[in-house]
C-alpha cells in the first residue's frame, strides 16, 4: 500500500516533468532565440549557439539528460549559459523554506488552538471573535492585507521594515527583522483556513454519540476533549495543513512581489518575464516534487493517526 | 404502599427556543417513578420525546434542550442542581447508559480495553493494577468470545452486536444501580437481539437493577418490561403493566402502535396508523393524537383531555378509553392481495448465480489458486413468477443486498446467469445496460437519505425517469408526477419539497413512487422499511401491496424481519452466508418441517406478547466467510450431523411442491 503510494508520487512527478519539458519545446523560440535577441537573425550565430547549447540533439535525449540531473540535485544551465540553475534556485528555495517554516510555526498552533477554541465555545465571545477574523482574512486578497500591515506597522509605527532590501544568497540570519511582516500576513491567511476546518471539524466531534456517551460515562470535561474529542477531531485537519504548506512551499507569488522577498515565487514570475525557460522548468519541477511529498507525508501521517486506516493494514 | 422511588421525575417539562424567541416544548409534564427491580419500557414513535426523558434521569439535556418546570431526583438527589463533580460520579457509576446505536458511541480512536477501563477507573473502587483484569472480567460477563484479544481492538473491529456488548460492559464496570437503555437493540440481527435481551433481562434479576427501556420495538419491551409507558408528542398517553398495555390497550394511539406491528403468527398485512404526530412546534388545541384518531369527536378536538387513572392500575389520556373495543370491531385485517393465481410466466431466473467480492491477483491465482476465499454468494437458482413477491431473509451478511445488486448490475456477478422475462440476459453492469433494461429493474433502498439527493425536489426526483425513459416534458410531465405521488399517497403539493422537508416515511414513499415511475417489470426492495417506525412500515407495506395489485409488479423483498416478510411475500427464500438454506411458499416455510437455520431464526423472534419467550437455539456468532467446503451453517448448526455436513453440499430435499430444503438431515426427522 504504502510503496504504492510511493511509486504514484514519483510517477506524478514524472508525467509532471514531462508535461512541463513539452510545454517550453512546443513554445516558440528556444533559449537561443531569447539570448541572442535582436541577433536571432543571423543563422550563423544561431547555429553556433545552439550546437553549443546542445539544442540540436532530438528533444527525447535532452528530456533524458535533463531528468538524469534533476535528480543528482544538477538542473543544468540558465538560459544565460554560464549561471548554473541550482545556484539561483537553490538560494531562492532557501529562502522560500526559511519563510515558509517561519510561517508555519506560528500558523499550525495557532490555527489549532484558535480552532478548538472557538469549537468548543462555539458561538460564544472566543468564538466571535476567531470566527470573524478568519473570514476577513479569508476574503480579503493578500495585497491588500499586506498593504495594510506596511501601512501600519511600518510606516506609521515604525515597527518593523516594510520591505525585504537583503540579497537572495545571504544566510537566513540576516533576514531579520525584514522577513517578520511577510510571515506574519502569511500565517495569518493559513491560520484562517486551518482553524476554519478545525472548527467545524471540533464542533461535529463535540455533537457526535461518542462524546455524549464519554460525558455520560462520567468523564470529566476536559478528559473527555483530550481523550474522546480532539484525536478525532484533528484528524481530518491534518489534510488541510498539507495542502497549506504545499502551497507555501510552493512560493507565494504575490506575498513575494508585495514584500520584494526573494524567494521562489518572485523568481518564477522573473523568469517567466525574461523567458529564462530553463529556470522556470526547474521551479516547476521543484514546486511538483513538494507537493508529492507533502501530500505523501499527509497520507502517511493519517493512516498512523486513524485506527481505521492503521487495523486495516496492519492486521491482514 | 409501595416501594419508594429511585428514579423520580416529576412534572417535567423540557423544550427548546424557536428563533422567533418562543420556548417549543418536546416534554410536557412528564411523570416517571422506578423503583429498585422495576423495568420500565418507554415506547412511542420516533420523535415522541423518549431519549430526552432518558437522558434527563441522568440530569443531561442535548444542546439546546433545557428545563422549563419540573424535577429529577435520583434516590432523591436533586439531578437537576447538583455539583459537577457529584453529577460525573454518579453518571456512568450508580447511574449507566447502554446508549442506541454503540457502534457510534463507542469512541473511535481508543481502544475496547481502553475504554472499558476508563470507566473503571473512574467509577469502580478496583486498583488500578487489576484494570486489566477487571476488562477482561467484564467481557466475558457479557459473553464475548475472547475477551483477552478483544481489548486490544478498535470499535470498528467489531460486528454490531459486538459493539453493543462491549457498551453493556462499559455499563456495567461500576456496578451501577440503575440501567438506562436507549434503544439497544434496534438494527440488530434477530438472534443477536434475543440474546441480548437474555443477557439484559438475567442481569436486571441477579443485580436487582432499576431499568429504563426505551424502544419503538414493542416485542423487546414485551420480554425485559413489568411496566410499560407510552408516549406521543412528548406526553405520557398511557402507562400500565406490560401485559395491560402490551396485551389490552386502553389508549387508541397504543392500540394502533400494537396492530401496525406484523406478527409471525398472522397471514396479513399489518394495519397501518395513518398519519404522523404533530411536530413540537404545532400549537395543539384538543388532544394531540385527534387528527389520527378512530375514535375521536368533537370534544376531542376542544379540549386536551387529562390522564385519568383507573382502577386496574392504568393511567389513560383519552377521553373515550372505555370505548376502545369499538376499535378491534372496526379493525377487520385487510386481507393481502392473493399470490397470483394465473401463471403469467417468469418475470426473472437467477440461475446457479455466483458472487464474488475479492478479487485475487494474477499471482495468487496462478500460484495459490486454492487460497481463494469462498464466493460471498453462490449457487442461487430461483424463477420469480410474474406479480409475484420473493421475500429473503438472513441475518446480516447472508449475502441479501448483494444478490439485489448483481441483479441491478452494480456488483458483477462471478459466474451464472440473469434473465429478464426469459429472454433477456442482465450480464451487463448497470453502465452498459441499455435503457430498456435499466426501466424494467428498478431498486429501492433501506434509507432514503442516501438514495435521494437533498437538493433535489420531489418534482425533480420523479422527473429523472419520466423523461429518461418515456420523454416527458414541460406539462404531461408534471401530469403524470401528480399522477405518481396521488398513487403513493402524497399530493401535488409535495411536487416542490425537498427531502429536508420530508419525514422517514415519506421520504421512502418519494423513494418508492420514483421507483414505480419508471414502470418497471420488477422492484427490489432492500430493508425497505428497517429504518422506520412501526406505525410508518405498515402504511409502507400497505402501499407496496396496493401498487403490486394495481400494476402486477413483480417484488424482491429483501429484509432481516422475519415478520415483515412473512406479511408481505408470496414465497421466502432463507439465506445463510450467501447460500440458500431453504425456499418455498410463505406458510411452507412458516411452519414445521424447518431448517435448522429456519427455526433458529423464528425462534429468536420476540413478539409483543410478554407471555411469549423466545427459543434460542444457535449462538450469535459472526462469521466473516462462508466454510470452504459442506453445509454453509455447519459451523453454527445445533442440530450438524457430522463430517458429512461439513464435507459436503446438502441435497436438495423437495418437502412439497415448491418447498425446498438444503440440509443432510433426512426429511422425516426436520
Ligand atoms: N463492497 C463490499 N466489499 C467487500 N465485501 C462486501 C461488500 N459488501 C458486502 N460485503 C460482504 O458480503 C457479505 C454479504 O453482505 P450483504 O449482501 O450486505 O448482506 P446483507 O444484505 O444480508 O446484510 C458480507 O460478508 C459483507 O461483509
Ligand atoms: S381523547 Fe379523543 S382523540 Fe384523543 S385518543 Fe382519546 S378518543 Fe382519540
Ligand atoms: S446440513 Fe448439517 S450443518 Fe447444515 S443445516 Fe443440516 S444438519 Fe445442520
Ligand atoms: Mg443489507
Amino acid at each position: 500500500m504504502l510503496i504504492r503510494r510511493v511509486l504514484l508520487g514519483g510517477v506524478t512527478v514524472c508525467i509532471v516533468s514531462l508535461i512541463i519539458f513539452a510545454g517550453v519545446e512546443m513554445l516558440p523560440g528556444d533559449a537561443c532565440t531569447q539570448f541572442l535577441g535582436e541577433y536571432q537573425a543571423d543563422e550563423e550565430l544561431l547555429a553556433q549557439c545552439r550546437k553549443d547549447l546542445d539544442l540540436n540533439r532530438p528533444p527525447i535525449d535532452r528530456f533524458a539528460e535533463w531528468t538524469q540531473g534533476a535528480i543528482t540535485g544538477d538542473l543544468g544551465l540558465a538560459a544565460d549559459g554560464t549561471t548554473k540553475i541550482s545556484t539561483i534556485v537553490g538560494d531562492r528555495l532557501k529562502n522560500s523554506l526559511l519563510l515558509a517554516f517561519l510561517a508555519m510555526a506560528v500558523g499550525i498552533p495557532l490555527a489549532l488552538f484558535l480552532g478548538v477554541v472557538s469549537g468548543l465555545w462555539r458561538d460564544r465571545l472566543p468564538d466571535i471573535i476567531a470566527s470573524t477574523l478568519a473570514i476577513f482574512a479569508m476574503t480579503i486578497p493578500e495585497f491588500v492585507s499586506a498593504t495594510l500591515l506596511i501601512l501600519v506597522l511600518s510606516v506609521w509605527l515604525g515597527w518593523l521594515p516594510g520591505i525585504v532590501l537583503t540579497s537572495a544568497a545571504a544566510p537566513a540570519s540576516e533576514f531579520f527583522p525584514e522577513i517578520l511582516l511577510p510571515m506574519i500576513v502569511l500565517s495569518f491567511v493559513m491560520c484562517a483556513h486551518i482553524m476554519r476546518m478545525v472548527r467545524s471539524s471540533v464542533i461535529d466531534v463535540m455533537a457526535s454519540d461518542y462524546v455524549q456517551m464519554a460525558t455520560l460515562k462520567g468523564v470529566p470535561y476536559w478528559q473527555m476533549v483530550f481523550r474522546h474529542a480532539l484525536p478525532n477531531a484533528l484528524l481530518p485537519a491534518i489534510n488541510v495543513v498539507a495542502l497549506t504548506i504545499a502551497w507555501l512551499l510552493g512560493g507565494v507569488v504575490v506575498i513575494e512581489v508585495v514584500f520584494n522577498y526573494p524567494g521562489l515565487g518572485r523568481l518564477m514570475i522573473d523568469s517567466i518575464s525574461d523567458r529564462n525557460l530553463p529556470v522556470v522548468q526547474s521551479i516547476a519541477l521543484i514546486v511538483a516534487s513538494v507537493y508529492v511529498c507533502v501530500n505523501l507525508a499527509a497520507d502517511l501521517l493519517t493512516m498512523i493517526a486513524n485506527p481505521k486506516l492503521r487495523t486495516m493494514y496492519m492486521r491482514k | 404502599m409501595p416501594q419508594s422511588s429511585f428514579i423520580d421525575i416529576k412534572n417535567l417539562s423540557v423544550g427548546y427556543t424557536s428563533r422567533n424567541g418562543k420556548i417549543i416544548p418536546v416534554l410536557r409534564d412528564v411523570n416517571l417513578s422506578i423503583t429498585r427491580g422495576d423495568s420500565i419500557g418507554l415506547v412511542g414513535e420516533s420523535g415522541s420525546g423518549k431519549s430526552t426523558l432518558a437522558l434527563a434521569a441522568m440530569g443531561y439535556f442535548k444542546r439546546g434542550l433545557h428545563v422549563i418546570s419540573g424535577q429529577v431526583q435520583f434516590d432523591g438527589i436533586d439531578m437537576l442542581n447538583i455539583e459537577r463533580n457529584a453529577l460525573q460520579r454518579l453518571r456512568g457509576g450508580r447511574l449507566a447508559l447502554i446508549p442506541q446505536n454503540s457502534g457510534q458511541s463507542l469512541t473511535p480512536n481508543l481502544r475496547i480495553g481502553q475504554q472499558i477501563s476508563e470507566a473503571l477507573r473512574l467509577h469502580g473502587d478496583l486498583p488500578a493494577t487489576s484494570f486489566d483484569v477487571g476488562v477482561i472480567d467484564l467481557l466475558s460477563q457479557v459473553r464475548l468470545p475472547d475477551p483477552v484479544g478483544l481489548t486490544d481492538r478498535y470499535p470498528h473491529e467489531l460486528s454490531g452486536g459486538q459493539q453493543q456488548r462491549v457498551a453493556i460492559a462499559m455499563a456495567l464496570a461500576s456496578n451501577p444501580e440503575a440501567l438506562l437503555l436507549d434503544e439497544p437493540t434496534t438494527g440488530l440481527d434477530v438472534t443477536t437481539q434475543a440474546h441480548i435481551m437474555e443477557l439484559l433481562r438475567d442481569l436486571a434479576k441477579d443485580r436487582n437493577l432499576a431499568m429504563l427501556y426505551v424502544s419503538h420495538d414493542l416485542g423487546a419491551i414485551a420480554r425485559v418490561c413489568n411496566k410499560v409507558m407510552v408516549m406521543y408528542a412528548g406526553e405520557t398517553v398511557l402507562t400500565g403493566s406490560a401485559k395491560q398495555v402490551l396485551l389490552s390497550p386502553r389508549h387508541p394511539y397504543a392500540h394502533g402502535l400494537l396492530v401496525s406491528i406484523p406478527r409471525l403468527n398472522e397471514a396479513s398485512l399489518p394495519q397501518a396508523l395513518d398519519g404522523r404526530p404533530p411536530m413540537p412546534s404545532e400549537t395543539i388545541t384538543g388532544c394531540a393524537f385527534a387528527d389520527r384518531c378512530k375514535l375521536a369527536d368533537q370534544t376531542c378536538h376542544k379540549s386536551p383531555p387529562p390522564l385519568n387513572h383507573l382502577e386496574t392500575g392504568e393511567a389513560v389520556r383519552c377521553f373515550h378509553h372505555d370505548q376502545i373495543g369499538q376499535l378491534n370491531q372496526k379493525t377487520e385485517k385487510s386481507a393481502r392481495s392473493n399470490p397470483t393465481a394465473a401463471d403469467k410466466g417468469t418475470a426473472l431466473s437467477l440461475a446457479n448465480l455466483a458472487v464474488s467480492y475479492s478479487q485475487p491477483g494474477l499471482l495468487s491465482k496462478l500460484f495459490a489458486p486454492q487460497d481463494t476465499p469462498p464466493s460471498t454468494v453462490d449457487r442461487i437458482t430461483i424463477d420469480i413468477k410474474k406479480g409475484e413477491t420473493l421475500g429473503l431473509v438472513g441475518e446480516s451478511g447472508s449475502g441479501k443486498s448483494t444478490i439485489l445488486k448483481t441483479i441491478a448490475g452494480m456488483v458483477p456477478a462471478q459466474s451464472g446467469n440473469i434473465i429478464l422475462n426469459q429472454a433477456e440476459r442482465l450480464d451487463m453492469m448497470v453502465e452498459k445496460r441499455p435503457a430498456a433494461h435499466l426501466r424494467q429493474v428498478q431498486i429501492i433502498f433501506q434509507n432514503p437519505d442516501d438514495s435521494l439527493n437533498p437538493r433535489h425536489t420531489v418534482a425533480q426526483v420523479l422527473a429523472q425517469p419520466l423523461r429518461l425513459y418515456y420523454g416527458l416534458s414541460g406539462t404531461p410531465l408534471r401530469d403524470r408526477s401528480i399522477d405518481i405521488l396521488e398513487q403513493v399517497r402524497l399530493g401535488e403539493h409535495y411536487l416542490e419539497r425537498l427531502p429536508s422537508q420530508l419525514s422517514g416515511g415519506e421520504k421512502q414513499r418519494v423513494a418508492i413512487a420514483r421507483a414505480f415511475a419508471a414502470d418497471p417489470e420488477i422492484i427490489l426492495c432492500d430493508e425497505v422499511t428497517s429504518a422506520l417506525d412501526v406505525s410508518v412500515q405498515a402504511a409502507v407495506l400497505d402501499l407496496l401491496d396496493v401498487l403490486k395489485r394495481q400494476d402486477g409488479t413483480t417484488y424482491i423483498f429483501v429484509s432481516h424481519d422475519l415478520a415483515v416478510v412473512k406479511a408481505i411475500s408470496d414465497r421466502v427464500a432463507v439465506l445463510y452466508q450467501g447460500r440458500i438454506c431453504e425456499i418455498g411458499p410463505v406458510a411452507a416455510v412458516y411452519s414445521a418441517p424447518f431448517h435448522p437455520y429456519t427455526d433458529a431464526l423464528l425462534g429468536a423472534v420476540l413478539e409483543p406478547d410478554p407471555d411469549v419467550a423466545p427459543r434460542l437455539t444457535a449462538d450469535d456468532v459472526v462469521e466473516l466467510s462462508p466454510p470452504k467446503t459442506g453445509c454453509p451453517f455447519q459451523r453454527r448448526c445445533p442440530r450438524k450431523l457430522g463430517s458429512i455436513c461439513e464435507t459436503d453440499i446438502p441435497t436438495a430435499q423437495e418437502i412439497a411442491p415448491g418447498h425446498v430444503i438444503h440440509c443432510h438431515i433426512p426429511q422425516l426427522d426436520l
